[in-house]
């Protein structure tokens, strides 16, 4: 067979370094790109900040005064203590709809078909999505924090703690986006990726520890949030932070007991589980 | 020795849907195959085969010489695509759409900076380089589209309804690029609903219909197969239809799939495939008024795409569902 490459003023593109390193830069074109794509549409970003905001200043003070924290009692600012670990893992997860969104339109506009002809890396066109989308995540936690420091929230734990803390975060938030991933990946539009990204996180974020103890939950719904991937991280993180009152009893579930471990293991699983199947699903995608 | 695209019992199902029964084609090195089709015959999922997109379920195809289905990244090395509808980023410069393309072709950065702006300033797009692609025109868009699928001057390229929904001045422009591309020993694969787009641009035409390549050759072959010229005659009144029908059905060309002469009741329109030109039309005329019929409009008209396809397929080419509509309805 005749090399068709030495036709006269054509050319194939270099051949990729494959493997590993094309995977990186590939993963970092695209990530600029969704970067990039962020910055020009500023909106996006600050209503992901708005929600969280109202969300601390609602249940810090319209709740506050009215739930007990077993071994603080009931005060408005042990319940800010409590609850603000909850709020900043509920604004990571909600990246997922972001993702998915994002995923969504590019396959409805027809790009995923352009990025889907090209001699690059599978992964990439989901990694590059998925990590600017932890940037973003990254931004908005730095933003809440802030509030949070202002609204009396304190880490009492010196800063590597604290820094462990958002870092178990932004793993949970990084997680949820491979998720977002998968759904913007299987829904028709857009709109049915950001409706589809958020309504599960509700029970998900509100059956687990993150707004009330799971003491007072009927005995079933207390094993859900106890195991709750989500409740893992918001425990690390009172933990990490030394946010929880001297007093406040473990519940009897291995999550509970080894928050930071449980944390890291459920975000790794899921990364690993949702990158697959998304990847997989991305090779197959039609517009 | 296959051509520069090659491709053998392409099938493909979407679900009870046959998009594909059976799909062969061989466009030779540097030539251009038009795939000419109504919408939902087969052509975009054919394009999508043949550009990595979707698997079939069964068959074989070659582009530049590699298997599609056992090597696809060295294929996609060697193909551009342009889409049917422009797939820019529209929150993107002109300018990074193209370096963003010609760095995932795994160019370096230097080089997909510089091949950007070689190809904003040939696709006329300079001014408008770092602008967002929202701001661009119908036309502006396409040809960023296509200057994307041009990073690297793939020997192979793939255009899926390049000019569908431009207006006949950028029409016109982009035909140029195409030729030009062409000139230089591009081999292309152009799917089209129009049959004067296939006729400036393809050597071979196939026509595709429900999944398979119904008819192929030149522009002049298919016109003849479709019976050339024909006669088209709007009558006043309704009553005399038949009447008139009488009289152009003797002078009906006969031809394969043809019932002779056609007729809109609505509008009252005959229609009839001839051979005889303004000859055999003024015959047409004094035998009309021999008969004492009262004509709106008379006129020999050259084949259209519907004339092919009604005489190739005995359909119009409005008929059908579109790809993507099969698609979607298979899901």
């Amino acid at each position: 067979m005749t090399a068709t490459t030495e036709t006269v003023s054509t050319a194939t593109a270099p051949r990729g370094r494959g493997g590993a390193a094309q995977s990186v830069t590939d993963s970092l074109v695209m990530a600029k790109r969704n970067l990039i794509r962020m910055a020009r549409i500023p909106e996006v970003v600050i209503f992901g900040l708005i929600q969280p905001i109202m969300f601390v200043v609602l249940f810090s003070y319209v709740f506050g005064g009215s739930i007990t924290i077993p071994g603080a009692g009931t005060s408005a600012s042990s319940y800010r203590e409590f609850l603000m670990a909850g709020i900043f893992a509920q604004t990571v997860t909600f990246a997922t709809a972001g993702a998915g969104a994002g995923i969504a339109e590019d396959m409805h506009k027809g790009l995923i078909d352009r990025f889907r002809s090209l001699p690059m890396t599978r992964g990439a066109v989901l990694t590059g999505r998925t990590l600017a989308d932890l940037v973003q995540t990254a931004l908005t936690l730095v933003v809440l924090a802030v509030v949070a420091l202002l609204v009396g929230w304190r880490a009492h734990d010196g800063i590597p703690k604290a820094l462990a803390g958002f870092g178990l975060l932004l793993l949970l938030g990084y997680a949820f986006t491979w998720i977002g991933a998968l759904i913007g990946l299987s829904v028709r539009t857009p709109e049915a990726a950001t409706s589809g990204g958020l309504i599960w996180l509700f029970p998900l974020t509100f059956i687990s520890v993150a707004f009330v103890p799971s003491q007072n939950m009927p005995s079933f719904l207390q094993h859900i949030a106890e195991w709750n991937p989500f409740s893992a991280t918001v425990v690390a993180c009172r933990d990490l932070f030394g946010n929880l009152p001297p007093g406040y009893p473990v519940p009897d579930a291995w999550p509970m007991e080894h928050p930071v471990l449980a944390s890291l293991l459920w975000s790794v699983l899921i990364i690993a589980v949702f990158r697959a199947l998304a990847v997989r699903k991305y090779r197959s995608a039609t517009a | 020795m296959p051509g520069a695209i090659y491709a053998e019992g392409l099938v493909k199902n979407f679900g009870d849907v046959r998009a594909l029964d059976g799909v062969d084609l061989d466009v030779p090195e540097s030539t251009v195959l038009g795939l000419l089709g109504p919408n939902g015959a087969g052509k975009t999922t054919t394009v999508r085969v043949l550009t990595t997109l979707l698997s079939p379920d069964s068959g074989s195809a070659q582009v530049a010489g590699i298997d599609v289905l056992k090597h696809p990244n060295t294929v996609r090395r060697s193909i551009g695509l342009s889409g049917q509808f422009a797939a820019v980023d529209e929150y993107l410069t002109g300018r990074e759409n193209l370096q963003m393309v010609g760095q995932l072709y795994q160019m370096s950065a230097r080089d997909a900076k510089r091949r950007a702006a070689e190809l904003l300033e040939r696709f006329n797009l300079a001014d408008a380089a770092d602008r967002t692609a929202k701001t661009y025109s119908g036309g502006m868009r396409r040809r960023l589209d296509l200057a994307a699928a041009l990073v690297v001057s793939p020997p192979v390229m793939f255009m899926d309804e390049p000019t569908t929904g431009l207006d006949p001045r950028n029409r016109q422009s982009l035909w140029e690029v195409i030729e030009e591309l062409v000139a230089g020993g591009t081999t292309l694969l152009l799917t089209t609903q129009y049959l004067e787009e296939a006729d400036r641009l393809a050597h071979d035409i196939a026509v595709v219909d429900h999944g398979k390549v119904i008819a192929r050759g030149t522009s002049d072959q298919l016109k003849a197969q479709t019976g050339g010229e024909r006669i088209e005659v709007v009558v006043h009144e309704r009553d005399r239809i038949s009447t008139a029908r009488g009289i152009l059905e003797r002078h009906a060309l006969p031809g394969p799939a043809q019932d002779g002469c056609t007729v809109e009741e609505h509008t009252r329109k005959l229609t009839v495939p001839v051979a005889g030109g303004a000859k055999l039309l003024a015959e047409v005329i004094r035998e009309l008024d021999g008969e004492g019929i009262e004509i709106d409009d008379i006129g020999l008209r050259r084949p259209t795409l519907d004339d092919v396809f009604i005489s190739l397929t005995g359909h119009a080419a409005e008929d059908e569902t579109a790809d993507d509509e099969r698609e979607e309805a298979a899901k």
